[in-house]
């Protein structure tokens, strides 16, 4: 099997199934109770939000456990929006963000929110200019994607930060689903006052992520009743996936040191292999891409038909997003791109982890041009 | 990674004449301790100041981790280059050029500690001054405000030139002070006030009152927490004295009007603080008490309270205002343990109506109801279950394996 759809989702890590096996079998009780066991129970979940806050390099009361992606954003975005709208009801979002914020914006609107969605150029990036001309005084919250979850696109957080910098009342939250663990960020640096990450994304279980809220941060609740996770997210505590998650964490990092130039060299490979065979237009930008991201369209060829042709041959890849590949249709994200109808109906993503192998990258691309040229004649 | 040097400058260390050997190795031996967990630092002490080789390690984390330490006045990264006037000026170009990315003024700041050598410190600036000048642009001198100082140091293990300059916790060298036994409740004074102690030089150990089942395991593993925290600034390792107090606190419930209950239960802790004292050679008692915001805490309770012991009570938040205690315990780190919502046994008796202007008179004769007092109290400091506890090493499962 060569599993390349790591933006959709990863492989568990088996330390990180053992982990959780341990906490289920050991340390079931509910942290919140008052005997000896819950106590036991509070401790380590005490100790897991100690960990993760260390290697993210925040505080541990700055550290909100959620169910993973989606739920961040939507407590980001819509706790921002509720809670300071008497400030201002204009948000600042851009139009190539992960369904579950663009939706999450599309309800705000809804609900009487005035949303600016940045345009993208052709490479997927936000032009800072642009993001300067439309802050108003009423603009409460800036959200957008580190690392575009389809194309691999780097937005300039860093840029981005430094200009909210001069508007300290403007709320920045980062969606860094795609690019923890992969592309560096620094919170504390880059100004960023909430950030959603998610496990099942760097070999952690599906069903826990984490939001950074940065300390004085206030944000109206989406869940209540019960005073967990400082009374951002009410609801027994998932001990177990978090004590995972922050193994997951931790051995993605250590990852991260060690296989860095591996995923680079695969990518590499990858981007060479498609330029090769011909018919292929590469969509991720090079010069201002995540290291684990590859999209492609090819020329005249429904991207399913060569997915389930790589599927035979034990091959994973994927369309697009996971959460939106099941509409069909062209991808939202490569025509805000202006690359369009065609190529953004036929863009295969292939996403790699830390244990893809240059070998599994060399045989993906020969197997896919042995596809194309028996398709050739049938397409045609 | 331009930088291959730290200099760690003293504080009030230079003033203090004879004692001076023994401070700068207290100082020193902290330092060590401090940087083991660090692979291969090597440090040295110098006349006036500890430098230490970084050897590749990155030197903000390192200096973070010294900025923990009483007796430091600053501390810079630094460039190590032979007593060579022509490497020394194409060092401090390149450490100038590090510090100040395009545009900017600066100054040199030389200092010759090595008389041997034969460039004098006022040479020095105008030398490499006239150096960096020529080999910049858009770059120009400000001896008043300069964005930039270029401090060279001449000293006869080679010369170390810094550009950026951090301040370091003050105070004096841990363990140049004798010893005081700390209070620690749990509540966001006491850590506080430990820290404080600690600033002048002063070792403390921790003395923590429980009373299970009215006070839960987890009040206590906060005290224990705390304590964690503290090591970062005592040398790295504390002991704490976790004192079984239930039998007490029960005898106060039935003998003693609930109006003098806490003063009682104060003047009997305070007690047994001093006896601990004794038995670990501690020569005053340390507590977060603090003027006027409680009712243990009015001049009539301390007036009350204070009598039974005639060691020094030191009290360093006694003038602050709540809002500068928890302004420091967030800087040093306990102000989240601090606000932990688990009772202490100072909450659990606590009468609805404790007497703020309580007599000392009463309390005397009150506490003579509890007849056995002596023995319970000698009960209670024989039971005493002692931690030690060491700053990066847990004494509780930190689930290390799990992560």
């Amino acid at each position: 099997m060569i599993y390349l759809d790591n933006s959709a989702t990863t492989k568990p890590y088996k330390e990180v199934l053992d982990t959780f096996v341990t906490v289920s079998e050991k340390y079931f009780a509910n942290p919140s109770s008052l005997h000896a066991k819950g106590g036991e129970a509070e401790h380590l979940l005490t100790q897991a939000r100690k960990s993760i806050a260390q290697l993210l390099e925040v505080a541990p009361t700055e550290i909100v456990f959620t169910s993973g992606g989606t739920e961040g954003n939507n407590i980001a975005i819509k706790g921002i929006a509720i809670q300071h709208q008497n400030r201002g009801k204009h948000l600042i979002t851009t139009s190539v963000e992960h369904a579950s914020s663009y939706e999450s914006f599309q309800f705000l609107e809804r609900q009487g929110f005035e949303i600016s969605f940045l345009k993208v150029n052709e490479k997927g990036i936000v032009s800072l200019e642009e993001l300067k001309k439309a802050i108003r005084p009423d603009t409460i919250l800036v959200s957008m994607l580190h690392v575009n979850n389809e194309t691999g696109a780097v937005q300039p957080i860093k840029g981005i930060g430094e200009i909210l910098k001069h508007h300290p009342k403007i709320f920045f939250h980062v969606d860094d689903v795609q690019g923890v663990g992969k592309v560096p960020l620094s919170l504390r640096d880059f100004g960023i006052d909430l950030c959603t990450v998610s496990a099942h994304k760097i070999h952690g279980l599906k069903g826990t992520g984490a939001l950074y809220v940065r300390s004085g941060v206030s944000l109206s609740a989406l869940f209540t009743g019960g005073e967990q996770e400082y009374r951002k997210r009410a609801g027994t505590e998932n001990v177990a996936g978090i004590a995972s998650m922050a193994k997951a964490l931790r051995l993605t990092l250590e990852q991260s040191t060690i296989n860095k130039d591996k995923m680079l060299r695969v990518k590499e490979i990858f981007l060479k292999g498609l330029d090769n065979i011909g018919g292929i237009d590469i969509n991720t930008p090079l010069d201002c891409s995540a290291p684990h991201i590859i999209n492609f369209s090819v020329n005249g060829m429904k991207p399913e038909v060569l997915i389930h042709a790589l599927d035979k041959q034990g091959i994973y890849v994927s369309t697009r997003s996971a959460c939106s590949s099941k509409q069909g249709g062209a991808s939202r994200i490569l025509l805000e791109m202006g690359l369009g109808e065609k190529r953004a109906s036929t863009a295969i993503r292939i996403s790699t982890s830390y244990q893809n192998s240059e070998e599994e990258a060399k045989k993906t691309l020969k197997v896919l041009e042995e596809e194309l040229i028996n398709f050739k004649g049938i397409m045609r | 990674m331009l930088y291959d040097h730290l200099v760690v400058r003293y504080g009030e260390l230079s003033l203090k004449g004879k004692n001076r050997r023994h401070f700068e190795s207290q100082l020193f031996e902290t330092v060590k301790r401090k940087l083991r967990p660090y692979d291969n630092l090597k440090m040295a002490k110098l006349f006036d100041r500890i430098v230490v080789e970084l050897n590749g390690q990155p030197f903000e984390p390192v200096i973070k981790s010294l900025q923990d330490i009483f007796g430091i006045h600053s501390i810079s990264p630094a460039l190590r280059t032979e007593n060579n006037l022509e490497e020394i000026k194409k060092t401090a170009l390149l450490a100038l050029q590090d510090a100040m990315v395009k545009r900017g003024t600066f100054k040199v700041t030389g200092k010759r500690s090595l008389k041997s050598f034969p460039v004098n410190s006022m040479q020095l600036n105008h030398e490499i001054g006239g150096y960096l000048l020529q080999h910049t642009e858009d770059i120009t001198v400000d001896v008043h405000n300069p964005d930039v100082n270029v401090k060279v140091e001449v000293k006869d293990t080679g010369t170390y030139i810094s550009c950026q300059s951090f301040a370091g916790a003050g105070g004096l060298p841990i363990g140049v002070g004798g010893k005081a036994m700390l209070m620690l409740s749990g509540g966001i004074d006491s850590p506080v006030a430990g820290y404080l102690t600690m600033k002048r030089g002063v070792r403390i150990e921790g003395v923590h009152f429980h009373s299970p089942p009215f006070t839960s395991e987890r009040a206590k593993q906060k005290v224990v927490d705390l304590t964690q925290e503290l090591t970062r600034y005592s040398g790295g390792k504390i002991k704490l004295h976790v004192v079984p107090f239930t039998q007490i606190q029960q005898a106060i419930k039935d003998k003693i009007p609930a109006s003098y209950s806490m003063t009682i239960m104060r003047r009997v802790m305070l007690k047994i603080t001093e006896r601990l004292a004794e038995e670990n050679n501690a020569m005053a008692i340390a507590n977060g008490e603090n003027l006027g915001q409680v009712a243990s805490q009015t001049m009539h309770s301390m007036y009350a309270i204070n009598e039974v012991t005639n060691l020094p009570i030191l009290r360093p938040v006694i003038t602050m205002d709540k809002l500068e205690i928890m302004d420091i315990s967030q800087r040093i780190g306990t102000y989240d343990i601090s606000i932990r919502p688990y009772e202490d046994c100072c909450t659990i008796f606590l009468p609805s109506a404790p007497k703020t202007k309580p007599k000392r008179e009463k309390a005397i004769r009150f506490e003579k109801k509890i007849e056995n007092l002596a023995e319970l109290i000698e009960e209670a400091v024989q039971s005493v279950e002692s931690i030690f506890i060491e700053e990066g090493k847990s004494t509780e499962n930190t689930f290390e394996d799990l992560f």
